[in-house]
């Protein structure tokens, strides 16, 4: 084994394909064209928004599910009704929106609407974000589940059903996915003790 | 007396097995399969992963991961902290890859808070997270290789992995939990010799990366072992959420670094690695010139930091950033602002973020909401392993079970980050 190693053969293969260019797809918006600029100022509320930004593809694919929008610090916010979560991500995922990338859900307690549900998804082409909001008031914490359109939310839609209590119907397995499957209580509600209870 | 066995001690038999791979969605249906638990404590499931696997002889018919041993309510003590005290936390997270972690969530607070640090830390923070990226990815090498066999593989990863924590432990105090960077800028100046050092390390660092490929890329019981196993083809790496180089290696030319860049990354060159082959092997040879492209983008960093004039590493926030010490002893507003920090926190305008940046494994975000107070309202990290592991099965279904260890190799994952 002593002397220098002799390089075997093939040491150093590349990747089959390597592009260093952009990411193949629509182009942009706003630099291409010019028209189409984000206002630099944060909007509030649905006319706002649509009305600033009305080419944007999120916002034309949920025109009709829109109940309230926001942009603030550069990130879209749309805002649907919890029975427009399916169509809505439907609509968003034709639009060119095809990664889902997050879910997770605020509990905004003592206030009603209690949960606000909140969906990251992506455009690889578009290069862009959007953030879907879903409100759901304590009484009922139902909403549809999404596995049907991002098979990517099984196991965040069993996060929240485990910490925070959502009930996802449609769901192909709900079960606990973080605590033991006998813990009682979701501890990430704001009226669960940090400690815990003991 | 005959002895009684504790009370709360519960010895599962063999209906409480069965009724925990139904709950798993695992049942043993077929003529010859059986149902088999794999984990949590096993080598080569890299952490805490339990596996239930319905096998049939030694291929696999389903297979469900059973996760959350390591759940420690990272985002519920977020919430019961300053905003500068969850940088410690965010650590324990990922702790392959500690700065990316700090860097991610300083960066959505900054956005939150709306400020910009100077040009002079975002180099610094870019030139250490290629680095924790180059330290994280020897540890998948080193440890993927040993589950397949190659046991010296492990041994020379963890000599350059060595040389990058001491190289950590200089700058910040700690090999591991560095929790170097804070929100505004970074913590500390680096010291004398750093940069030297880091030269040192990356010009001996193309030659190592050489001596793994000489020890790995063209063994036949390598190349046996990891080609055309764990295919994930590329629609369903996008359905299942896969991200970083699994997906690269499925054919998706994406990367946060250059597609949305943040830090400051588009001020660098760099080639992105694709493979279209789909398999174990293509995330092999896409990680490994993922190194090779980082120790160039650190070189770049590195270039352009000992460049710079020597400025402050902070963003000028008075409110936000702890001052310098000497100005402390000698201006009474620096002293109040320090009191005031330590004490209070700062307090971050209402609102919410989602930032996103590329970690080794994939797409870091931390969401972050605010309610205007010190404290943060909600802190939701998005983790790729978390996601990744969904696609397990897609990868190991009908195939053997030695494979098995090879895709979990292959994806990478950190089960502190799965877990939180």
């Amino acid at each position: 084994m002593g002397g220098t190693p002799t390089p075997l053969p093939v040491p150093n293969p590349g990747p089959t394909a390597q592009s260093p260019g952009p990411h193949p797809g629509p182009e942009p918006g706003p630099s291409a064209t010019g028209e189409r600029e984000y206002p630099k100022e944060s909007l509030f509320g649905k006319d706002a928004v649509f009305a600033a930004i009305p080419w944007n593809e999120a916002v034309v694919a949920l025109g009709e599910f829109a109940t309230d929008a926001k942009w603030d610090r550069k990130e879209l916010t749309i805002t649907v009704a919890r029975e427009n979560i399916v169509p809505g991500c439907r609509a968003v995922q034709a639009a060119g929106f095809e990664f889902f990338e997050d879910l997770t859900a605020v509990d905004w307690y003592p206030q009603e609407p209690r949960m606000q549900l909140t969906y990251h998804v992506l455009s690889l082409g578009l290069k862009q974000r959007v953030r879907l909001v879903v409100r759901l008031d304590s009484a009922d914490l139902t909403v549809d589940s999404i596995t049907g359109v991002w098979p990517s939310s099984n196991f965040y839609e069993r996060e929240v059903f485990d910490l925070f209590g959502v009930k996802f119907s449609g769901h192909p397995g709900l079960t606990r996915i973080m605590m033991p499957p006998d813990w009682k209580g979701n501890p990430l509600r704001k009226d669960y003790p940090v400690e815990g209870y003991r | 007396m005959a002895p009684t066995a504790a009370p709360d001690m519960i010895v599962p038999g063999i209906d409480d097995v069965i009724a925990d791979a139904q709950r798993h969605g695992v049942n043993s249906t077929g003529e010859h399969s059986m149902v088999l638990n794999m984990g949590p404590q096993h080598p080569s499931t890299h952490g805490v992963l339990r596996l239930v696997l319905e096998i049939d002889g030694e291929s696999v018919v389903s297979l469900a991961p059973d996760i959350g041993y390591l759940h420690t309510g990272i985002e519920k003590t977020c919430e019961a902290k300053f905003y500068q005290q969850v940088v410690p936390l965010t650590d324990r997270i990922d702790y392959l890859c500690p700065m990316t972690n700090n860097l991610c969530y300083c960066l959505a607070v900054e956005k939150l808070l709306e400020i910009e640090v100077p040009e002079r830390a975002e180099v610094l923070r870019v030139l250490l997270n290629e680095l924790t990226r180059i330290q994280s990815h020897l540890v998948w090498l080193g440890t993927h290789a040993m589950d397949i066999g190659a046991l010296t593989v492990f041994l020379y990863c963890f000599r350059e992995r060595e040389e990058i924590l001491r190289i950590f432990e200089a700058i910040s105090g700690q090999r591991m939990m560095t929790s170097y960077f804070r929100v505004g800028g970074i913590a500390l100046e680096p010291p004398l010799g750093f940069s030297e050092w880091v030269q040192r390390f990356l010009n001996d660092m193309p030659e190592k990366i050489d001596q793994y490929e000489n020890l790995l890329t063209a063994n036949p019981i390598w190349m046996g072992r990891i080609k055309g196993v764990g295919y994930l083809s590329k629609e369903d790496a996008i359905a299942l959420g896969v991200t970083g180089p699994p997906a690269r290696a499925s054919g998706i030319d994406w990367d946060l670094r250059r597609d949305m860049p943040y830090s400051g990354y588009e001020k660098y060159k760099f080639n992105v690695p694709v493979s279209t082959d789909c398999d174990v092997w293509a995330r092999y040879i896409v990680r490994m010139q993922e190194m090779r492209e980082s120790v160039n983008i650190c070189q770049q960093a590195l270039d352009s930091f000992t460049s710079m004039p020597a400025t402050r590493l902070t963003a000028d926030a008075p409110k936000i950033v702890l001052p310098d010490r000497e100005q402390m002893k000698t201006q009474m507003e620096s002293l109040i602002h320090h009191f005031k920090i330590v004490t209070e926190g700062f307090a971050v305008p209402a609102g919410e973020v989602y930032q996103a940046i590329e970690s080794p494994r994939g797409e870091m975000g931390y969401y972050v909401v605010s309610d205007g107070t010190a404290k943060p309202y909600r802190v939701h990290m998005r983790n790729p392993s978390f996601a990744t592991l969904q696609a397990l099965e897609t990868m190991c279904k009908g195939r053997l079970l030695a494979d098995v260890v090879a895709v979990i190799g292959s994806i990478d994952i950190v089960l502190g980050e799965i877990d939180r």
